[in-house]
């Protein structure tokens, strides 16, 4: 061999075995370097967890009585995967499936796009799940046609039908309760990527709204998990792990189904009352609670719409329809969520400020019909004088002048518009002690806060508006530039951030900028009722675990106590329940066999309806029972509803006649939806209790 | 196997067996052939059983080439290879032949895009161009090592007749289309170019037109359109989710999963569901890496190298031009094949249908690798000194 040969033997051996050491190099980073995300990657080609949905607790009332229960449905699915890559993007089979079905094809085709894929502002009815599940387009499909679908896979390829519990809102004895039950619909993208540490399956239904949200990591359960090894061809060779799904708790409330459909009745008797006498009575409230626990016992809100439509499957127009000002935004839970000035039921509030100042409560005070407060003249609601009154009286009649001398006086004793540092405030603080400011902290998800307008409020404001004011002929629109708003702008614009006589008047009265939740307004005048207790309200009583075991009592929570004395209180409770007796109340009540007190309420509103007319004033009637001896507070509210006596008293009247047991003007005890007042022990939890009849 | 065995029989030259078989080599073969027939089994037994079929059916294939394979290699230990030099003209004639019927329709059948087999009775498939391996590096050691004008090296003349010899049978390859092959053996050809002594510009030169001509190839388009899929897919393993790109992400994920010690013989879930197809022949190496994990595929490595170090040391030791001419062929055909097979599993390589020397199931490939570790062995047992 010559030294050419050598060497290039050599070269041949060098490179040879270099690229043996490659080989090991490679193998050496995907088995050991890379290898646990190999595995991963291995683990999720070769394993399928198949989720085995557990069954939703039950929702029942304060007897066991079900308000929310699961039934098996016929589903009938739509898989994208499959449908997508059809020629005709699935349009074909979707139209042959919803003629098969009796449904539109809007609303097949709708329900099966996710909501990004519909223009924005349109996207009522669409899928909120992923496109990686078989996406239901009814869970309540006629079995016979339902067949047809799988019996002719061919014709309906993509589509398939399959048997699925169905949340279900028996609405036993007419009860509604849409508002507080909420319902339960597919996870979306965001519920999948929460950060909150829940941790759910692509295949799970979750809580939406109400309950069914506030409860959901009770209701939902644990899903059963089987996890299978498969092959090539999706065969399973290997059952990895099968847990058993964990039934979800039921949630015992503290709702009573006979109360609560009366209630709903009351509500939706005093918007057509309303209606009937030429008021808009676009929407309303009612709401029963517990004064000794601040439970709610009954919650009511109108307009409200059929629970059980989002598991049948929204049609478009019903998803249109549930937030159309048109139909009166039936989603909304207006006892919580909707926000509303509450002008005289407010008095309760000035009372116990005008005591806290040093008012003689027992004192006579001038009424007349109107009160000038600046340049500008504040009447008395009725614009007429009543000469001098009692302060009982005065609450009893609602006079509201009394309330514009005395919030004028101590608002110029405050310093006026050049404010003391140390001003008292007696307003504002007997206000901040009922809490007006602060979320009530009822287990019912998207609760509104009122809104205190106090001296922080206006600064606030003022920083946020002063702009627009004091430019408002270059910003408003040429619509808003009438005379008397140019005048107003330009008034805000030089002391928008003080609180001025005005402001002062008004808040007295519950106008101006006060805004309350009818359920605010419930938890105060249940507080007055119980000698100055606020109570956080709740819905929910207990949760239960499937064998009965109790996981968590829910136990009534004291927030705060009243900034009134004993003795003021005293003469509130004694005030209003003259409201009933001689004032503004007593011919509602006229013949009722049961002492109760309350104050009417009828608030004006500025603004316009969409159709350009001027808004209703907002019906109140704030109350509490017996009077000697408080255990419930009721309150009833129609926005545009007209006055508080006449349209929302009657429904508290009947309210309490159910609640007691009232058929005209005797009492039946034993008739009473609570003989022996709310139930305290947990009642037995099945789907089959029925409502005892009394 | 000692000599004495043979030459009990008679049948043995004993004065030209000097030195008998390398028991490394003898050692490294046998036991790659053994987890060869382990690693086929555990790639096929689960996936017939689930599907109703014998799941022993290639397990028993799989020994049967391996015997036939041994009976073949112990029959080319017995010719001496300097005699072997009077039979090349027949060996290089037969495999061009099967070349050339291999692309006659009827005769060949055509799998995966490439005419490469030859059916024959019995479900029997034979694969002409793995003949052309041995014929190839047999005809051009003739050639090289023939020193017609006194010459220390091959002269010019010598260089570009056993170009011809190797062209002949890669043309007729690259009509199948075989890219692998052809890969493999031009590797094998300028390797044994570069070691007969041949002036250097040949090996450059080779060099060069392996470049060009690799590059025109994919350019003008003779490579055909499934080559370039998975030439591509190699580039790029997203390019085609549902063939070569699945099959090497599989492939890959596969042996990463092994981990070090891996998933336990015939325990694969990866190998037992099947997921990278053709896994007992050209991916038979993701086998191992699932259930035998690191320490088992770095063994088969090991044991490759053992191979190829013992291959170098007879080559080296080798006695005349042309011992050492086919040692080096053949050495250079199990590296470049070993390395291009392991090296497309593990995605550092294109995707080309080649096996895996020792380990693959599949008869003609068997064959003619223990073929070439009889001529190893024959050149071992020849050697003076």
């Amino acid at each position: 061999m010559n030294q050419r040969v050598r060497l290039n033997m050599l070269v041949t051996q060098v490179l040879i075995i270099s690229l043996m050491l490659a080989l090991f190099g490679r193998l050496f980073y995907l088995q050991v370097g890379a290898g646990p995300r190999y595995r991963d990657a291995a683990l999720s080609i070769q394993s399928r967890d198949i989720v085995n949905p557990a069954v939703r607790g039950l929702i029942v009332d304060s007897s066991g009585v079900p308000l929310a229960l699961n039934q098996v449905g016929l589903a009938v699915t739509v898989d994208r995967s499959i449908t997508d890559k059809q020629t005709d993007k699935g349009i074909g089979v979707l139209t042959r499936t919803a003629k098969l079905l009796g449904l539109r094809f809007t609303d097949v085709y709708r329900h099966t796009r996710l909501c990004g894929e519909l223009p924005v502002g349109d996207q009522a009815g669409c899928w909120t799940g992923t496109r990686y599940q078989p996406i239901p387009i009814t869970k309540s499909a006629d079995p016979d046609r339902a067949l047809q679908i799988v019996e002719r896979a061919d014709l309906f390829p993509g589509i398939d039908a399959m048997p699925v519990a169905v949340r279900n809102y028996p609405g036993i004895d007419g009860v509604n309760a849409a508002h507080v039950l909420g319902y339960v619909g597919p996870l979306t993208e965001s519920d999948l990527n929460a950060t909150d540490g829940a941790h759910y399956y692509r295949s799970e239904s979750i809580g939406k709204a109400g309950l069914e949200y506030q409860y959901d990591s009770f209701l939902r359960g644990t899903p059963g998990i089987r996890t299978v090894i498969v092959d090539r061809k999706e065969a399973v060779t290997k059952e990895s792990q099968n847990t058993p799904s964990i039934p979800g708790d039921h949630l015992v409330t503290s709702l009573d189904v006979t109360l609560q459909a009366s209630t709903e009745r009351a509500l939706a008797d005093a918007v057509s009352r309303a209606r009937s006498i030429g008021y808009r009575a676009d929407g309303g409230a009612a709401i029963v609670m517990d004064v000794k626990t601040g439970r709610i016992l009954a919650l009511a809100s109108y307009p409200t719409y059929d629970p059980n439509i989002w598991e049948k499957g929204l049609t478009v127009k019903q998803a249109k329809d549930l937030f159309s000002e048109a139909t009166g935004v039936p989603a909304l839970t207006r006892p919580l969520q909707g926000q509303y000035a509450p002008a005289s039921t407010f008095k309760a509030v000035s009372l116990v400020a005008a005591a806290n100042a040093g008012y003689d409560l027992n004192a006579s005070y001038s009424c007349p019909a109107q009160v000038t407060v600046g340049d500008r003249d504040f009447q008395n609601f009725e614009s007429k004088a009543q000469g001098r009154l009692t302060m009982k009286k005065a609450i009893a009649i609602s006079c509201d002048t009394i309330w514009y001398q005395i919030a004028y006086d101590e608002w110029v004793r405050d310093g006026g518009l050049s404010p003391k540092s140390n001003a008292n405030d007696y307003f504002f603080a007997a206000a901040r002690g009922f809490q007006v400011a602060k979320k009530t902290g009822i287990d019912l998800p998207s609760e509104s806060v009122g809104r205190l307008p106090d001296r922080q409020w206006h600064t606030d404001w003022y920083n946020a508006n002063k702009n627009y004011f004091c430019n408002y002929q270059s910003r408003a629109s040429k619509k808003e530039l009438t005379p008397f708003l140019i005048a107003l702008a330009k008034e805000n614009c030089i002391d928008g951030d003080k609180i001025r006589g005005g402001d002062a008047v008004n808040f007295s009265i519950g106008q101006g900028d006060t805004l309350l939740t009818p359920l605010k307004l419930t938890q105060m005048y249940a507080a007055i009722a119980n000698g100055g207790t606020l109570w956080q309200p709740t819905v929910g009583r207990a949760v239960v675990k499937a064998d009965g075991t109790v996981v968590q009592e829910i136990t009534p929570t004291v927030l705060g106590k009243l900034p009134a004395s004993k003795t003021t209180l005293d003469f509130l409770r004694g005030a209003l329940r003259e409201v009933v007796v001689s004032g503004t109340a007593a011919a509602t009540f006229s013949g009722f066999p049961l002492s109760v007190s309350g104050k009417t309420g009828t608030a004006e509103v500025f603004g316009l309806n969409t159709n350009g007319t001027k808004k209703d004033n907002t019906s109140w009637f704030a109350s509490f029972a017996p009077s000697e001896k408080p255990r419930y507070a009721v309150v009833v509210m129609v926005s545009q509803g007209g006055f508080g006596a006449s349209t929302s008293a009657v429904g508290v009247r009947k309210i309490y006649e159910t609640l007691f047991g009232v058929t005209g003007s005797t009492v039946d005890p034993k008739k009473a939806v609570f003989p022996d007042g709310p139930p305290t022990k947990l009642p037995k939890i099945s789907a089959t209790t029925k409502v005892v009849k009394k | 196997m000692s000599t004495e065995q043979f030459t009990k029989r008679g049948r043995i030259n004993r004065r030209s067996l000097t030195h008998g078989f390398d028991p490394y080599l003898t050692g490294a073969v046998l036991g790659l052939l053994v987890i060869g027939t382990l690693l086929v089994y555990a790639a096929t037994r689960s996936w017939y059983a689930a599907n109703g079929l014998d799941p022993q059916y290639y397990l028993k294939r799989h020994i049967i080439n391996i015997l036939i394979g041994l009976f073949l290699a112990l029959g080319t230990t017995l010719i001496d290879y300097r005699l072997l030099r009077a039979y090349t003209p027949i060996v290089w004639g037969i495999g061009v032949v099967g070349l050339i019927i291999v692309l006659i329709p009827g005769l060949g059948s055509e799998i995966n895009g490439a005419r490469a087999w030859i059916s024959l009775p019995g479900g029997f498939q034979v694969q002409p161009a793995e003949l052309a391996k041995i014929s190839i590096i047999i005809g051009m050691s003739m050639i090289l090592a023939e020193r017609t004008h006194g010459s220390d090296q091959p002269t010019h003349k010598d260089v570009a007749q056993a170009l011809l010899v190797a062209a002949i049978p890669i043309l007729l390859i690259l009509a199948q289309p075989d890219m692998g092959t052809i890969l493999i053996i031009s590797a094998s050809v300028v390797v044994m170019i570069a070691v007969s002594g041949a002036p250097s510009r040949w090996v450059v030169g080779l060099l060069i037109l392996a470049l060009v001509g690799g590059f025109t190839a994919v350019k003008v388009g003779v490579v055909s359109e499934y080559q370039l899929k998975r030439l591509q897919s190699f580039v790029d393993p997203t390019a085609d989710p549902q063939s070569s790109g699945y099959q090497l992400r599989q492939s890959r994920i596969t042996i990463g999963s092994g981990g070090f010690v891996g998933k336990g013989l015939f325990n694969g879930p990866q190998t037992n569901g099947r997921f990278v197809p053709e896994q007992q022949t050209d991916f038979i190496f993701t086998v191992a890496g699932e259930e035998l994990g690191f320490l088992g595929s770095a063994g088969i490595l090991l044991l490759f190298f053992l191979i190829l170090v013992r291959g170098f040391r007879i080559a080296r030791r080798s006695q005349d031009p042309f011992g050492r001419l086919v040692c080096t062929g053949v050495i250079a055909w199990f590296a470049f094949q070993a390395f291009e097979n392991i090296g497309m599993t593990m995605g550092v390589m294109p995707m080309t249908g080649v096996p895996l020397p020792f380990l693959s199931y599949g008869g003609s490939s068997m064959f003619v690798n223990l073929i070439g570790v009889g001529l190893l062995q024959n050149i071992h047992a020849r050697q003076r000194g």
